[in-house]
């Protein structure tokens, strides 16, 4: 059997464009309707990645911009997990890539002015290549929670933002991930733009003592899932589906 | 009891948020920490084809260029063929036909040089006029955008491209249409990107 068009994504599972608490969204949410597209050629295609175009180094944030012998402040930690698709089938050889504030919740970017400093041995960011199986992994420091101005007193909790290819275009994500047990998650209104309870729960990675190494660093598993596609059942369909 | 479909969900979608750069283009944002950047040359050296410039802004509700917006593209070759296994067909060595740019932090213009790509054959036997597949993230965007870029040059393919015909609304179809330009010799095609109010771009859910 062959893979066939994507499944079509869940809007109701996703957040809508328009989420007036997170107010950036009021002036950059389309007001017409999407135009709903079945999957051609252009859609299920997408590109690949292999190890020529990364550094196996980039994966690991407690070196990759540290100073020899070095290492930035913060709570150490492993970031594993799977990226799978909606029909549970491990996706290989995905290109997966992260950026995150450091302990402080401060980032290294210029247009970030909050008054934590920057920690002179750590850069936040990181990719890497799923392996056969699907996994992948990031070594890095758990983020500090940072304010920012929506109302008054927003406060993003802890995340790592999330970047995912799938191996078709249609499957591209962007998404952030949090830490089981921050009780800014459930303030937040860009975490809230999400409508269903359950959906929030996917985006909350939980502590994995299986996966800490113990006296050195502790663990979180969070898995990503990209949207399945249909096998082709019926193979004298015209379209092959 | 009804039985369990037992299907995964999609992990839902999040902003990209005000510092996407530093993730995903932190050389283009002046922050060098990769040996290689990915995503800053689409066609490599050896694609055939005509070498164009696509350049525009990405303008919000207030009709201001956005001037923290990262794009992706996604194309085929000057032959019509993607750089997918997918695709039957070969394209040139280095042709990765997938591209990234950041929107210049005080002027909120973006570009990337390409060549232009060719109709697209789907297995099915249809053809899709000339397009590239563009991909928009950036704060207070909570799912990324996906719009299509044609080309002015190319009417009569237009006219009887299947996905701009699903566009009703035929002023509509115009949002997708970038104008041509000459600048020192080489094609530039303008393309921008209305997020919302009058004229505001076509997007697809694909």
């Amino acid at each position: 059997m062959k893979a066939g068009p994507l499944y079509q994504r869940d809007r109701e599972w996703h957040p809508p464009a328009l989420t007036p608490d997170y107010k950036t969204s009021v002036s950059r949410s389309p007001q017409y309707s999407m135009i709903s597209l079945e999957s051609s050629v252009s859609e299920i295609t997408g590109p690949v990645f292999g190890h020529n175009d990364i550094d196996p180094l980039d994966k690991d944030l407690l070196s990759n911009y540290a100073k020899s012998g070095e290492s930035p402040i913060g709570e150490r930690i492993i970031l594993h997990g799977r990226v799978l698709d909606e029909n549970a089938k491990p996706v290989p050889n995905t290109l997966v890539e992260i950026w995150q504030a450091n302990a402080g919740g401060r980032y290294r970017h210029k247009k970030d002015t909050y008054l934590a400093p920057i920690d002179p041995n750590f850069g936040g960011c990181g990719r890497t290549l799923s392996d056969e199986n699907g996994y992948y992994h990031f070594r890095t420091v758990k983020p500090g929670a940072y304010p920012w101005r929506n109302w008054v007193n927003n406060w993003r909790p802890a995340h790592i933002h999330m970047s995912i290819f799938g191996t078709a275009f249609a499957q591209r994500l962007i998404t952030q991930c949090y830490f089981e047990g921050d009780p800014l998650i459930d303030k937040c209104p860009i975490v809230k733009s999400i409508p269903d309870p359950q959906a929030i729960e996917q985006l909350i990675a939980r502590l994995d003592l299986n996966a800490t190494i113990p006296l050195d660093t502790i663990a979180y598993k969070f898995d990503i899932v990209v949207r399945g596609r249909r096998s082709t059942l019926f193979e004298n369909r015209p379209e092959g589906n | 009891m009804r039985q369990e479909l037992n299907y995964l969900k999609e992990t839902p979608s999040q902003t990209a948020g005000p510092y996407v750069h530093i993730g995903l283009a932190p050389g283009a944002a002046g922050f060098d920490i990769y040996q290689q950047e990915l995503g800053w040359d689409i066609a490599g050296p050896n694609a055939k084809g005509e070498r164009i410039r696509v350049e525009g802004c990405v303008i919000d509700g207030m009709g201001s260029p956005i001037k923290d917006v990262l794009l992706e593209a996604w194309q085929a070759n000057a032959n019509g063929i993607y750089a997918h296994p997918e695709h039957e067909g070969e394209v040139e060595e280095g042709f990765r036909g997938w591209g990234r740019v950041i929107t210049d932090f005080d002027t909120g213009e973006w570009g990337f040089d390409t060549v232009k790509p060719g109709p697209v054959k789907t297995p099915d036997g249809k053809v899709m006029a000339p397009h590239i597949s563009l991909w928009i993230v950036a704060r207070g965007i909570n799912v990324g955008l996906q719009t299509r870029l044609y080309f002015e040059d190319e009417t009569e393919a237009n006219a009887a491209d299947a996905v701009l015909n699903l566009v009703e609304w035929e002023r509509r179809r115009q949002t997708l249409i970038a104008r041509k330009s000459e600048r020192d010799g080489k094609p530039v095609y303008r393309f921008d990107i209305k997020l919302q109010g009058q004229d505001e771009t076509v997007f697809f859910d694909i």
